[in-house]
C-alpha cells in the first residue's frame, strides 16, 4: 500500500545498468572506429565527436540537442545509488536528515576535532597533573597576603581564570614552579581518624575496643583476633538480637569489605533506640575497632567507603502549628 | 521458587551416576565410609549424599549427609507432617532429601535399644528456633515407619490450640469443647498413614455416639475412623476413642498378627499445657478441649509397647517469648511435671561439616544461582549471615 504514495523521484539507475552501458559504449566505439577506418585502440573522444558529426549531420542550433556519443558517466547524471534495502530501511544512519552526505561529512570533521583535543589533553597532562590533584588554588585572603594589597572578589575571580587559562596551554609545565606557588596542598583526611590501640590478652590474643553511636543508640565492642566469627551482643547470639537480615548485613559490611569475615570474635553491648539504629552503631564501632588491625592504605579505603563517618541524622523536632516535623495540618481553603 | 524446577531436572542424571558408585549394605558401614571418602576427591558431589534410604542403617558415618526419602513414604507417612517450607522444597527439587544429624541418630539409637515391654520412654527434642527439631522428629518417624510401627503423628499441636473456626460443645461431656474440623482432618491423615493396621485392630468396647449411632465391640478400627470422618460432630470423641484403643492394644497382644509398636509423635508439645487463644462465643476461655485432653492422656506412660517422641516449638506457641527454648521455659510448670521423666535431646545449629554438605547440596541442585555464592567469599558471607542456622540459611538461599 505504501508503494502508491512513494514518489518515483529521478529515475534511478542500478550499477549493473551503468556497467552495461559502459560496455556497450566501448563496443560501439570500436565499431565506429572500424567504420571510419581508423585504429580502434587510439580512438579518442574528439575522434568520436568528429565521426558522429560527420555521420549524423544535424542543423539544430542547440548544441546540446545534437546527437552525442559519450561515455555513460558523462551522460547519466551522477546520482546516488539506491539508499535503502529491500525492506525499505535506509543504509546510512543520517538518511532521514535529507542531506546525508553533508551531515556525515560534518560528523567526521567533528570527530577529528575531538581526537585532536584528546591528544592535546594527553600532552598537557603529562606535565603538571600529578601535582594539581590534591591541591587547590590559594584563597582570596592568602593572595592578599602574598601581594600585600587589597583585591576585590571580582579581581580574585579574574586572576583565577587567568591562571586556569595558563594551565590549559599544552606547554604549561615550563612554568610549573611559578604555578605551584599559588597552589596549596589539601591535607589527607585519613590521618585525622584516631586508631584505637591494639591491646593484648593474657593469652596473647590481640583485641581492640571501640565505640559507636547512631541516633541515640550507643554501642561498645571488643574485637578479638581468635578466629571463629561468633558475635555475642548483650550476652545473646546476634541471630536472636537481629532476626532481620538487613541488620545482620549491616554488621557484616565492615568485615566483608576488609575481607576478614571468619577471623574475628565480636563481643559487644548496645542500648537505646531501635534495631536499625543499634545495627548502625555496631557497624560504626566494628569499623573503628578494625582500624587497628589493618594497614594504612586500607584505612583510607575504609574511610572512602563511608564506614567511619558517624551518621549525623537524628530525629527532627516537632514544630508547633504542625502535626509532626514536616507534616502540616489539613489545609482548608476557607 | 518455581523457576528452579526446570534446572533441577538437569541434576538427577548427574547425581544418579554417582549414587551407583556407593556400596550399599548394612554390615559394611566402615568400608562404605572409606570408599566414600576415597571417591570424594574424584567427585565432590557425592560427599554430601548417601544412598542409604533406610533410616535403620543410618549411623555416625552418615552424619552430615543427605538421604532421599522414598516418594511413596512421603505420601503415606507425611501428608501434613513435614514443615511447610520443606514441602515446598520437595516440590521444587522433585525429591525429598533429609540430612542425617546427630540428634536424630541419637533418637533412633534410643529407639533401637529401648525395652518395649515397659512403659514408653518420652523423648523431648528441644533447641533454638530453626535448628531442625521438626526435621529430626520426622527422620525418627521415618525410622519407625520403616520398622512397621503404628504411627500417631500430630504435626503441630499448636494448630489445635489456636485459630479454630468452630468450637462446639462436646456431645459427651458438658464442660468440654470440640474441634470437629481439626479432628476429622487428623483422622483422615491417620487413615492414610496406617492403612494396614486399620483392618487388623478391633475395638474392645462399645462406643455410643448419638442415640442412633454406635460402634459395637469387635469392629475393625477402620470403621471407627470412618465414623469420625463422616460425622463431624462426634469426630473429637472418635479421636479420643481411637487413642484409647491404641493405648490398650499396643503392648497387650503377644507375638502374632495383633502385635505392633506404637509411636506417638507430637510436634509442639508445649501447646498441650500452655494457654489457649480460643474463646467461646461469649468470649470466655473454654475450660477444656477434648483433643487436648485426650492427647494429654496419651502422654502419660500408663501403657506399654511404644515410644513417645515429642518436639518443642516456640514458633507456633501462644503467649511465649521468643527467646524461650528450654523445656522448662516452654512446657511450663504443669507440663514439666507431666512430662517428667523424659529424655531430652538437644538440637543445635549446623556444625562445619553439616554446613558444608548443605551448601554443596544447594549447589548441586542449582539452588544458588548467583555466581558470587559459589566462591569462597560467598560461602563466608552465608556462614556469617545465617550463623549456620538451618532455617535462616534456607530462607537466605531462597532468593539467591
Amino acid at each position: 500500500q505504501s508503494d502508491k504514495f512513494v514518489s518515483a523521484g529521478p529515475q534511478k539507475f542500478t550499477q549493473e545498468f551503468i556497467d552495461k552501458q559502459v560496455e556497450e559504449f566501448e563496443v560501439g566505439k570500436r565499431h565506429l572506429a572500424n567504420m571510419m577506418g581508423e585504429d580502434p585502440e587510439t580512438f579518442t573522444q574528439e575522434d568520436i565527436d568528429r565521426s558522429i558529426a560527420y555521420l549524423f549531420p544535424s542543423g539544430l542550433f542547440e548544441k546540446r540537442a545534437r546527437p552525442v556519443m559519450k561515455h555513460p558517466d558523462e551522460i547519466f547524471p551522477k546520482q546516488t545509488a539506491i539508499q535503502w534495502d529491500a525492506e525499505g530501511r535506509p543504509f546510512h544512519f543520517l538518511f532521514y536528515t535529507g542531506r546525508q552526505s553533508y551531515y556525515s561529512l560534518l560528523h567526521d570533521v567533528y570527530e577529528k576535532i575531538l581526537a585532536i583535543e584528546r591528544h592535546q589533553d594527553k600532552m598537557r597532562n603529562k606535565g603538571l597533573f600529578t601535582l594539581l590533584t590534591g591541591s587547590r588554588w590559594l584563597l582570596k585572603e592568602e593572595i592578599e597576603e602574598y601581594l600585600v594589597e587589597n583585591i576585590s572578589d571580582h579581581d580574585y575571580v579574574r586572576l583565577i581564570q587567568l591562571m586556569e587559562k595558563l594551565l590549559s596551554m599544552p606547554y604549561c609545565s615550563l612554568e610549573e614552579e611559578f604555578i605551584l606557588k599559588f597552589r596549596k596542598q589539601l591535607e589527607a583526611q585519613s590521618s585525622k581518624h584516631e586508631i584505637p590501640a591494639l591491646q593484648y590478652d593474657p593469652q596473647g590474643v590481640a583485641f581492640s575496643v571501640a565505640d559507636g553511636r547512631r541516633k541515640t543508640a550507643k554501642a561498645s565492642i571488643t574485637l578479638r583476633d581468635s578466629g571463629s566469627g561468633n558475635i555475642t551482643i548483650n550476652g545473646r547470639n546476634y541471630l536472636h538480637c537481629f532476626p532481620l537480615l538487613q541488620d545482620r548485613e549491616q554488621l557484616m559490611f565492615p568485615l566483608h569489605f576488609v575481607g576478614m569475615l571468619g577471623r574475628f570474635d565480636i563481643e559487644g553491648s548496645v542500648e537505646g533506640s531501635g534495631h536499625s539504629a543499634q545495627a548502625g552503631a555496631l557497624r560504626l564501632a566494628i569499623s573503628r575497632a578494625l582500624l587497628s588491625f589493618v594497614s594504612e592504605g586500607e584505612v583510607e579505603r575504609i574511610r572512602q567507603a563511608g564506614l567511619l563517618t558517624a551518621d549525623p541524622r537524628i530525629r527532627e523536632r516537632k514544630k508547633p502549628g504542625q502535626e509532626g516535623a514536616r507534616k502540616k495540618f489539613t489545609w482548608k481553603k476557607r | 521458587m518455581n523457576l528452579h524446577k526446570l534446572t533441577s531436572r538437569l541434576c538427577p542424571k548427574a547425581t544418579q551416576k554417582f549414587r551407583h558408585l556407593h556400596i550399599q549394605s548394612s554390615g559394611q558401614q566402615l568400608e562404605a565410609v572409606a570408599v566414600e571418602t576415597a571417591s570424594a576427591e574424584a567427585n565432590p558431589l557425592s560427599v554430601f549424599r548417601t544412598s542409604e534410604r533406610d533410616p535403620t542403617y543410618h549411623s555416625e558415618g552418615h552424619s552430615g549427609q543427605y538421604y532421599t526419602l522414598p516418594p511413596t513414604h512421603i505420601q503415606k507417612l507425611f501428608p501434613y507432617g513435614l514443615p511447610p517450607r520443606f514441602q515446598l522444597q520437595i516440590k521444587t527439587f522433585n525429591e525429598g532429601c533429609v540430612m542425617v544429624r546427630p540428634p536424630a541418630l541419637e533418637l533412633i539409637s534410643y529407639l533401637k535399644r529401648a525395652d518395649y515391654s515397659k512403659p514408653p520412654l518420652r523423648y523431648v527434642l528441644y533447641g533454638d528456633i530453626g535448628t531442625g527439631k521438626t526435621m529430626s522428629l520426622c527422620h525418627a518417624l521415618h525410622y519407625c515407619y520403616s520398622q512397621g510401627w503404628l504411627i500417631v503423628h500430630v504435626p503441630d499441636a499448636h494448630l489445635w490450640v489456636k485459630n479454630c473456626k468452630e468450637l462446639l460443645p462436646s456431645s459427651s461431656r458438658p464442660s468440654r469443647f470440640d474441634q470437629p474440623i481439626q479432628a476429622s482432618q487428623w483422622l483422615k491423615n491417620f487413615k492414610i498413614t496406617n492403612e494396614r493396621f486399620l483392618s487388623k485392630l478391633k475395638t474392645t468396647q462399645r462406643y455410643v455416639w448419638t442415640k442412633r449411632e454406635s460402634t459395637e465391640k469387635g469392629q475393625p478400627l477402620g470403621e471407627l475412623i470412618d465414623q469420625g470422618v463422616n460425622r463431624m460432630k462426634s469426630s473429637s470423641d472418635v479421636v479420643g476413642a481411637v487413642l484409647r484403643e491404641l493405648r490398650l492394644q499396643a503392648g497387650g497382644a503377644t507375638e502374632g498378627e495383633g502385635a505392633f509398636k506404637l509411636a506417638v509423635a507430637v510436634d509442639g508439645v508445649n501447646a498441650l499445657w500452655g494457654k489457649t487463644s480460643l474463646k467461646k462465643e461469649d468470649r470466655t476461655m473454654p475450660e477444656e478441649l477434648t483433643l487436648i485432653h485426650n492427647l494429654r492422656k496419651m502422654m502419660k506412660n500408663n501403657w506399654s509397647g511404644g515410644a513417645i517422641l515429642t518436639a518443642l516449638s516456640q514458633t507456633g506457641s501462644v503467649f511465649k517469648p521468643r527467646s524461650a527454648y528450654l523445656p522448662s521455659e516452654l512446657l511450663g510448670e504443669e507440663g514439666f511435671d507431666n512430662m517428667e521423666p523424659f529424655v531430652p535431646v538437644s538440637v543445635s545449629n549446623y556444625n562445619e561439616k553439616e554446613f558444608e554438605s548443605c551448601y554443596l547440596y544447594y549447589l548441586d541442585r542449582n539452588w544458588l544461582q548467583h555466581p558470587h555464592s559459589r566462591s569462597e567469599e560467598g560461602k563466608k558471607e552465608l556462614i556469617f549471615l545465617s550463623n549456620k542456622n538451618p532455617s535462616i540459611l534456607e530462607r537466605l538461599c531462597a532468593f539467591l
